[in-house]
Protein backbone atom coordinates (compact mmCIF):
# COMPACT_ATOMS: atom_id res chain seq x y z
CA UNK A 1 0.00 0.00 0.00
CA UNK A 2 1.38 3.79 -0.91
CA UNK A 3 1.02 6.48 1.46
CA UNK A 4 0.42 4.60 4.56
CA UNK A 5 1.20 6.91 6.30
CA UNK A 6 -0.89 9.50 5.48
CA UNK A 7 -4.18 7.36 4.26
CA UNK A 8 -4.93 6.12 7.80
CA UNK A 9 -4.78 8.67 9.79
CA UNK A 10 -6.65 10.59 6.87
CA UNK A 11 -9.39 7.63 6.92
CA UNK A 12 -9.24 7.60 10.92
CA UNK A 13 -10.01 11.38 11.06
CA UNK A 14 -12.90 11.10 8.43
CA UNK A 15 -14.27 8.50 10.17
CA UNK A 16 -14.10 10.56 13.44
CA UNK A 17 -15.70 13.98 11.53
CA UNK A 18 -18.30 11.55 9.86
CA UNK A 19 -19.63 10.36 13.62
CA UNK A 20 -19.05 13.69 15.40
CA UNK A 21 -22.65 13.86 16.46
CA UNK A 22 -23.18 10.41 18.10
CA UNK A 23 -19.90 12.35 20.48
CA UNK A 24 -21.23 15.09 20.74
CA UNK A 25 -24.82 14.07 22.18
CA UNK A 26 -25.63 10.89 20.75
CA UNK A 27 -24.47 8.92 23.75
CA UNK A 28 -26.66 11.63 26.28
CA UNK A 29 -29.80 11.62 24.80
CA UNK A 30 -32.13 13.97 26.38
CA UNK A 31 -34.83 13.06 28.30
CA UNK A 32 -38.18 12.13 26.73
CA UNK A 33 -40.84 15.67 26.88
CA UNK A 34 -43.79 15.22 29.76
CA UNK A 35 -46.28 17.16 28.74
CA UNK A 36 -48.47 18.49 31.13
CA UNK A 37 -51.79 16.95 30.87
CA UNK A 38 -55.14 18.12 32.18
CA UNK A 39 -55.65 17.38 35.77
CA UNK A 40 -59.24 16.22 35.80
CA UNK A 41 -59.19 13.74 32.15
CA UNK A 42 -59.08 10.64 31.12
CA UNK A 43 -59.79 10.91 27.73
CA UNK A 44 -59.01 12.59 24.60
CA UNK A 45 -60.79 12.59 21.14
CA UNK A 46 -58.55 9.33 20.11
CA UNK A 47 -56.80 6.96 22.03
CA UNK A 48 -53.55 8.30 23.20
CA UNK A 49 -51.08 6.62 21.13
CA UNK A 50 -53.44 7.63 17.74
CA UNK A 51 -53.11 11.37 18.92
CA UNK A 52 -49.66 11.16 19.58
CA UNK A 53 -48.72 9.90 17.06
CA UNK A 54 -51.91 11.98 14.48
CA UNK A 55 -52.90 14.81 15.88
CA UNK A 56 -51.18 16.60 13.04
CA UNK A 57 -53.49 14.95 10.76
CA UNK A 58 -56.62 15.46 12.82
CA UNK A 59 -55.75 18.90 12.46
CA UNK A 60 -55.45 18.98 8.95
CA UNK A 61 -58.66 16.71 8.41
CA UNK A 62 -60.79 18.84 11.04
CA UNK A 63 -59.77 21.95 9.25
CA UNK A 64 -60.87 21.19 5.46
CA UNK A 65 -63.65 19.76 6.93
CA UNK A 66 -64.88 22.76 8.77
CA UNK A 67 -63.21 25.61 6.62
CA UNK A 68 -63.78 24.24 2.84
CA UNK A 69 -66.92 21.54 3.53
CA UNK A 70 -68.83 23.74 6.07
CA UNK A 71 -69.06 20.43 8.35
CA UNK A 72 -68.70 21.25 11.75
CA UNK A 73 -70.98 19.43 14.11
CA UNK A 74 -69.27 18.79 16.90
CA UNK A 75 -67.87 16.00 17.99
CA UNK A 76 -68.93 13.44 21.22
CA UNK A 77 -66.32 10.56 22.47
CA UNK A 78 -67.52 8.50 25.34
CA UNK A 79 -70.54 11.19 26.46
CA UNK A 80 -68.21 14.16 26.08
CA UNK A 81 -69.09 16.79 23.34
CA UNK A 82 -66.08 18.60 22.04
CA UNK A 83 -66.00 21.77 19.56
CA UNK A 84 -64.93 21.01 16.15
CA UNK A 85 -61.73 23.38 15.95
CA UNK A 86 -58.24 23.78 17.32
CA UNK A 87 -59.69 26.49 19.64
CA UNK A 88 -63.11 24.70 20.56
CA UNK A 89 -61.90 21.32 21.40
CA UNK A 90 -57.92 21.51 21.97
CA UNK A 91 -56.95 24.16 23.84
CA UNK A 92 -59.97 23.91 25.79
CA UNK A 93 -58.35 21.07 28.02
CA UNK A 94 -54.80 22.07 27.07
CA UNK A 95 -55.20 25.21 28.04
CA UNK A 96 -51.11 25.93 27.73
CA UNK A 97 -49.17 26.07 24.77
CA UNK A 98 -45.65 25.92 26.90
CA UNK A 99 -46.54 23.01 28.94
CA UNK A 100 -48.48 20.88 27.08
CA UNK A 101 -47.93 21.74 22.88
CA UNK A 102 -43.82 23.12 22.87
CA UNK A 103 -42.73 20.49 25.04
CA UNK A 104 -42.78 17.65 22.60
CA UNK A 105 -42.25 19.76 19.33
CA UNK A 106 -39.09 21.76 20.91
CA UNK A 107 -38.14 18.36 21.49
CA UNK A 108 -38.82 17.02 17.91
CA UNK A 109 -37.44 20.24 16.76
CA UNK A 110 -40.83 21.41 14.59
CA UNK A 111 -42.13 24.97 14.46
CA UNK A 112 -45.90 24.45 13.47
CA UNK A 113 -47.79 27.35 12.31
CA UNK A 114 -50.80 26.91 13.91
CA UNK A 115 -49.72 29.49 16.67
CA UNK A 116 -49.96 32.52 13.63
CA UNK A 117 -53.43 32.68 13.93
CA UNK A 118 -54.72 30.18 16.56
CA UNK A 119 -53.89 31.57 20.51
CA UNK A 120 -54.22 30.28 24.12
CA UNK A 121 -56.15 32.13 26.79
CA UNK A 122 -53.10 33.10 28.07
CA UNK A 123 -51.75 34.17 24.60
CA UNK A 124 -55.18 36.32 24.63
CA UNK A 125 -54.58 38.09 27.65
CA UNK A 126 -51.20 39.15 26.81
CA UNK A 127 -52.25 40.74 23.48
CA UNK A 128 -55.07 42.72 25.30
CA UNK A 129 -52.21 43.92 27.71
CA UNK A 130 -50.18 44.92 25.05
CA UNK A 131 -53.04 46.49 23.05
CA UNK A 132 -54.50 48.81 26.30
CA UNK B 1 -28.58 4.45 -59.91
CA UNK B 2 -31.06 6.53 -61.07
CA UNK B 3 -33.47 3.76 -60.78
CA UNK B 4 -32.79 3.35 -57.45
CA UNK B 5 -33.48 6.68 -56.29
CA UNK B 6 -36.72 6.75 -58.22
CA UNK B 7 -37.58 4.01 -55.74
CA UNK B 8 -36.74 5.60 -52.70
CA UNK B 9 -38.72 8.81 -54.09
CA UNK B 10 -41.79 6.69 -54.57
CA UNK B 11 -41.62 5.51 -50.91
CA UNK B 12 -41.38 8.19 -49.13
CA UNK B 13 -44.07 10.04 -51.01
CA UNK B 14 -46.16 7.38 -50.31
CA UNK B 15 -45.06 6.77 -46.31
CA UNK B 16 -46.07 10.77 -46.19
CA UNK B 17 -49.50 10.51 -47.47
CA UNK B 18 -49.83 7.00 -44.85
CA UNK B 19 -48.58 9.63 -41.81
CA UNK B 20 -50.97 12.28 -42.62
CA UNK B 21 -54.07 10.83 -43.64
CA UNK B 22 -53.94 8.06 -41.13
CA UNK B 23 -54.86 10.28 -38.61
CA UNK B 24 -57.99 11.16 -40.38
CA UNK B 25 -58.78 7.43 -41.13
CA UNK B 26 -58.62 6.37 -37.26
CA UNK B 27 -61.06 9.52 -36.50
CA UNK B 28 -63.34 8.36 -39.21
CA UNK B 29 -63.32 4.90 -38.29
CA UNK B 30 -63.73 5.24 -34.10
CA UNK B 31 -67.10 4.11 -33.01
CA UNK B 32 -69.76 7.08 -32.72
CA UNK B 33 -70.10 5.84 -28.88
CA UNK B 34 -66.56 7.59 -28.10
CA UNK B 35 -67.05 10.58 -30.11
CA UNK B 36 -70.37 12.04 -28.07
CA UNK B 37 -68.61 10.83 -25.14
CA UNK B 38 -65.61 13.52 -26.26
CA UNK B 39 -68.17 15.84 -26.84
CA UNK B 40 -69.84 16.00 -23.98
CA UNK B 41 -66.28 15.63 -21.73
CA UNK B 42 -65.85 19.17 -23.02
CA UNK B 43 -69.12 20.58 -23.32
CA UNK B 44 -69.33 20.33 -19.30
CA UNK B 45 -65.21 21.36 -18.95
CA UNK B 46 -66.20 24.30 -20.42
CA UNK B 47 -69.25 24.90 -18.31
CA UNK B 48 -67.12 24.56 -15.38
CA UNK B 49 -64.53 27.09 -16.80
CA UNK B 50 -67.50 29.53 -17.37
CA UNK B 51 -67.55 30.34 -13.65
CA UNK B 52 -68.46 27.69 -11.59
CA UNK B 53 -71.84 28.65 -10.96
CA UNK B 54 -74.41 25.97 -9.42
CA UNK B 55 -77.23 27.03 -11.20
CA UNK B 56 -75.89 26.46 -14.45
CA UNK B 57 -75.87 22.88 -13.90
CA UNK B 58 -79.36 22.61 -13.11
CA UNK B 59 -78.42 22.19 -9.09
CA UNK B 60 -80.90 24.13 -7.03
CA UNK B 61 -78.94 25.36 -4.19
CA UNK B 62 -78.86 28.31 -1.54
CA UNK B 63 -77.56 32.03 -2.27
CA UNK B 64 -77.54 33.91 0.97
CA UNK B 65 -78.11 37.51 0.24
CA UNK B 66 -78.45 41.05 2.28
CA UNK B 67 -80.89 43.81 1.71
CA UNK B 68 -79.49 47.04 3.26
CA UNK B 69 -82.63 49.25 3.79
CA UNK B 70 -81.02 52.59 3.94
CA UNK B 71 -84.17 54.48 4.39
CA UNK B 72 -83.59 53.02 7.90
CA UNK B 73 -79.88 53.72 8.18
CA UNK B 74 -80.48 57.20 6.76
CA UNK B 75 -83.37 57.50 10.00
CA UNK B 76 -80.81 56.68 12.52
CA UNK B 77 -77.27 56.87 11.67
CA UNK B 78 -75.66 55.43 14.49
CA UNK B 79 -77.40 51.65 13.65
CA UNK B 80 -74.54 51.68 10.89
CA UNK B 81 -72.10 51.64 13.50
CA UNK B 82 -73.62 49.48 15.23
CA UNK B 83 -73.54 46.73 12.58
CA UNK B 84 -69.25 47.70 11.90
CA UNK B 85 -68.49 47.11 15.86
CA UNK B 86 -70.48 43.42 15.98
CA UNK B 87 -68.56 42.68 13.14
CA UNK B 88 -65.04 44.28 14.40
CA UNK B 89 -65.40 42.28 17.53
CA UNK B 90 -67.08 38.71 16.53
CA UNK B 91 -63.46 38.81 13.81
CA UNK B 92 -60.89 40.51 15.59
CA UNK B 93 -60.59 42.63 12.93
CA UNK B 94 -57.64 45.09 14.41
CA UNK B 95 -58.17 48.67 14.31
CA UNK B 96 -55.38 51.28 12.86
CA UNK B 97 -54.67 54.66 13.78
CA UNK B 98 -55.05 57.29 11.54
CA UNK B 99 -51.88 57.47 10.36
CA UNK B 100 -51.66 54.15 8.93
CA UNK B 101 -55.31 54.07 7.52
CA UNK B 102 -53.27 52.37 4.26
CA UNK B 103 -53.39 49.39 6.24
CA UNK B 104 -57.11 49.20 7.55
CA UNK B 105 -58.75 45.69 7.37
CA UNK B 106 -62.55 46.13 6.00
CA UNK B 107 -65.08 43.98 6.08
CA UNK B 108 -68.45 46.08 6.75
CA UNK B 109 -67.54 49.65 6.36
CA UNK B 110 -69.50 53.09 5.60
CA UNK B 111 -68.42 54.69 2.04
CA UNK B 112 -70.54 57.75 0.15
CA UNK B 113 -72.96 57.19 -2.53
CA UNK B 114 -71.12 58.32 -5.23
CA UNK B 115 -68.45 55.63 -4.20
CA UNK B 116 -70.63 53.19 -3.72
CA UNK B 117 -72.74 53.39 -6.91
CA UNK B 118 -70.65 54.78 -9.73
CA UNK B 119 -72.99 53.74 -11.87
CA UNK B 120 -75.95 55.31 -10.23
CA UNK B 121 -74.85 58.96 -9.56
CA UNK B 122 -76.23 61.99 -11.33
CA UNK B 123 -75.62 65.57 -11.08
CA UNK B 124 -78.72 65.91 -8.85
CA UNK B 125 -78.64 63.26 -6.39
CA UNK B 126 -80.69 64.28 -3.33
CA UNK B 127 -79.46 65.66 -0.29
CA UNK B 128 -80.09 63.02 2.24
CA UNK B 129 -78.66 59.93 -0.41
CA UNK B 130 -75.95 62.63 -1.21
CA UNK B 131 -74.83 63.20 3.01
CA UNK B 132 -75.30 59.43 4.26
CA UNK B 133 -72.59 57.10 4.57
CA UNK B 134 -73.40 54.12 2.64
CA UNK B 135 -73.02 50.78 4.30
CA UNK B 136 -70.91 48.31 1.95
CA UNK B 137 -69.28 44.86 2.72
CA UNK B 138 -68.75 41.71 0.23
CA UNK B 139 -71.19 41.20 -2.00
CA UNK B 140 -70.69 37.71 -2.16
CA UNK B 141 -71.48 37.58 -6.23
CA UNK B 142 -72.91 34.98 -8.17
CA UNK B 143 -69.91 35.21 -10.33
CA UNK B 144 -67.47 36.25 -7.78
CA UNK B 145 -63.99 37.43 -9.92
CA UNK B 146 -62.45 36.73 -7.06
CA UNK B 147 -62.45 32.95 -6.90
CA UNK B 148 -61.61 32.68 -10.21
CA UNK B 149 -58.39 34.11 -9.77
CA UNK B 150 -56.93 32.84 -6.70
CA UNK B 151 -54.00 30.54 -7.57
CA UNK B 152 -54.54 28.24 -4.49
CA UNK B 153 -58.29 27.86 -4.15
CA UNK B 154 -58.42 30.02 -0.87
CA UNK B 155 -61.16 31.41 -1.94
CA UNK B 156 -64.05 29.82 -2.82
CA UNK B 157 -67.88 29.97 -3.24
CA UNK B 158 -69.33 27.58 -0.91
CA UNK B 159 -71.83 25.08 -2.50
CA UNK B 160 -74.22 25.06 0.52
CA UNK B 161 -74.97 28.62 0.57
CA UNK B 162 -73.53 30.50 -1.71
CA UNK B 163 -70.97 32.27 0.44
CA UNK B 164 -67.67 33.63 -1.16
CA UNK B 165 -65.43 32.45 1.70
CA UNK B 166 -61.81 32.56 2.55
CA UNK B 167 -59.30 29.31 4.01
CA UNK B 168 -57.02 31.47 5.54
CA UNK B 169 -54.53 28.76 5.58
CA UNK B 170 -54.02 28.35 1.93
CA UNK B 171 -53.68 32.01 0.99
CA UNK B 172 -50.52 33.08 0.11
CA UNK B 173 -51.02 36.57 0.00
CA UNK B 174 -50.52 37.25 -3.54
CA UNK B 175 -53.45 39.63 -3.78
CA UNK B 176 -54.91 38.68 -7.16
CA UNK B 177 -58.61 38.51 -5.55
CA UNK B 178 -58.11 42.04 -4.73
CA UNK B 179 -57.04 43.51 -8.18
CA UNK B 180 -59.96 41.17 -9.52
CA UNK B 181 -62.66 42.36 -6.73
CA UNK B 182 -64.63 45.13 -8.63
CA UNK B 183 -65.96 45.98 -4.91
CA UNK B 184 -63.21 46.78 -3.49
CA UNK B 185 -64.18 44.14 -0.66
CA UNK B 186 -60.93 42.88 0.61
CA UNK B 187 -57.73 43.70 2.38
CA UNK B 188 -54.74 42.63 3.07
CA UNK B 189 -52.47 42.25 6.47
CA UNK B 190 -49.65 44.59 5.17
CA UNK B 191 -48.58 43.98 9.54
CA UNK B 192 -48.94 41.78 11.95
CA UNK B 193 -52.88 42.45 12.72
CA UNK B 194 -52.90 41.18 16.99
CA UNK B 195 -51.24 44.42 18.82
CA UNK B 196 -54.39 46.57 17.14
CA UNK B 197 -57.24 44.11 18.38
CA UNK B 198 -59.46 46.08 20.69
CA UNK B 199 -61.90 43.26 21.37
CA UNK B 200 -60.97 39.72 21.20
CA UNK B 201 -63.23 36.68 20.70
CA UNK B 202 -61.10 33.72 22.14
CA UNK B 203 -63.55 31.47 19.91
CA UNK B 204 -62.06 33.56 16.90
CA UNK B 205 -58.83 33.23 15.63
CA UNK B 206 -56.32 36.23 14.17
CA UNK B 207 -55.06 36.44 11.05
CA UNK B 208 -51.58 36.40 10.16
CA UNK B 209 -48.92 39.03 8.31
CA UNK B 210 -49.55 38.36 4.55
CA UNK B 211 -53.22 37.03 4.32
CA UNK B 212 -55.84 38.64 2.68
CA UNK B 213 -59.26 38.80 4.80
CA UNK B 214 -63.07 39.93 3.96
CA UNK B 215 -66.60 39.46 5.08
CA UNK B 216 -67.95 35.91 5.52
CA UNK B 217 -70.99 36.42 5.69
CA UNK B 218 -70.41 35.49 9.69
CA UNK B 219 -70.49 31.52 8.13
CA UNK B 220 -69.32 30.49 11.39
CA UNK B 221 -72.21 31.88 13.43
CA UNK B 222 -74.60 30.56 10.56
CA UNK B 223 -73.17 27.44 11.33
CA UNK B 224 -74.92 27.27 14.90
CA UNK B 225 -77.86 28.86 13.52
CA UNK B 226 -77.38 32.63 14.06
CA UNK B 227 -77.14 35.21 12.49
CA UNK B 228 -74.38 36.98 10.71
CA UNK B 229 -73.39 39.25 13.92
CA UNK B 230 -74.14 42.74 11.81
CA UNK B 231 -77.82 41.74 11.56
CA UNK B 232 -78.03 40.60 14.40
CA UNK B 233 -76.93 43.72 16.17
CA UNK B 234 -79.76 45.93 14.47
CA UNK B 235 -82.12 43.28 14.42
CA UNK B 236 -84.82 45.51 16.34
CA UNK B 237 -84.82 47.96 13.39
CA UNK B 238 -85.15 45.55 10.17
CA UNK B 239 -82.49 48.25 8.61
CA UNK B 240 -80.72 44.30 7.41
CA UNK B 241 -82.39 41.45 5.79
CA UNK B 242 -80.45 38.42 5.88
CA UNK B 243 -81.90 35.46 3.91
CA UNK B 244 -82.02 32.59 0.93
CA UNK B 245 -82.51 35.02 -1.71
CA UNK B 246 -83.02 31.66 -4.16
CA UNK B 247 -85.86 30.79 -1.83
CA UNK B 248 -89.37 32.01 -3.27
CA UNK B 249 -90.90 31.72 0.41
CA UNK B 250 -87.81 33.27 2.44
CA UNK B 251 -88.59 37.07 4.12
CA UNK B 252 -85.34 38.61 1.85
CA UNK B 253 -87.50 37.23 -1.49
CA UNK B 254 -90.53 39.24 -0.05
CA UNK B 255 -88.90 42.02 0.97
CA UNK B 256 -86.72 42.14 -2.77
CA UNK B 257 -90.42 41.69 -4.47
CA UNK B 258 -91.96 44.35 -2.68
CA UNK B 259 -89.43 46.82 -3.32
CA UNK B 260 -87.16 48.75 -5.77
CA UNK B 261 -83.55 47.76 -5.32
CA UNK B 262 -80.35 48.89 -6.64
CA UNK B 263 -77.35 46.67 -6.77
CA UNK B 264 -73.18 48.19 -6.78
CA UNK B 265 -71.75 48.02 -10.24
CA UNK B 266 -74.31 45.81 -11.62
CA UNK B 267 -72.60 45.93 -15.24
CA UNK B 268 -69.61 44.06 -13.71
CA UNK B 269 -71.60 41.31 -14.27
CA UNK B 270 -70.68 39.71 -11.37
CA UNK B 271 -74.87 39.35 -9.78
CA UNK B 272 -73.91 40.31 -6.64
CA UNK B 273 -76.08 39.22 -3.69
CA UNK B 274 -76.46 42.57 -1.69
CA UNK B 275 -79.44 44.85 -2.47
CA UNK B 276 -79.96 48.20 -1.44
CA UNK B 277 -83.36 50.41 -0.71
CA UNK B 278 -82.50 53.68 -1.17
Amino acid sequence: MYNKKTIIPGLIIFVLILTAPIWYNGLKARAMPKPELPAGEKQCVLPLQEIRDTHMQLLNRWRDEVVRENKREPITVDGKVYGKGFQLACLKCHPSKVKFCDKCHEYAAVQPYCWDCHYTKAQAAEMMKETH
Amino acid sequence: MDNERRKFLKIAGFSALAGIGAPAIVKLTSTASYASEQAAHGASEGKMAEGGSLQETGEKTKQYGMVIDMRKFMQNPELEDMAIEACINAHNIPQFPPEKKKDEIKWIWKTGFENAFQEHTNYHTSEEVEKSPFLILCNHCEFPPCVRVCPTKATFKMKETGIVTMDFHRCIGCRFCMAACPYGSRSFNWQDPRPYIKHLDPDFPTRMRGVVEKCSFCEERLAKGLEPACVAAVKDSGALIFGDINDEKSEIRQVLQKEFTIQRKPSAGTKPSVFYIV
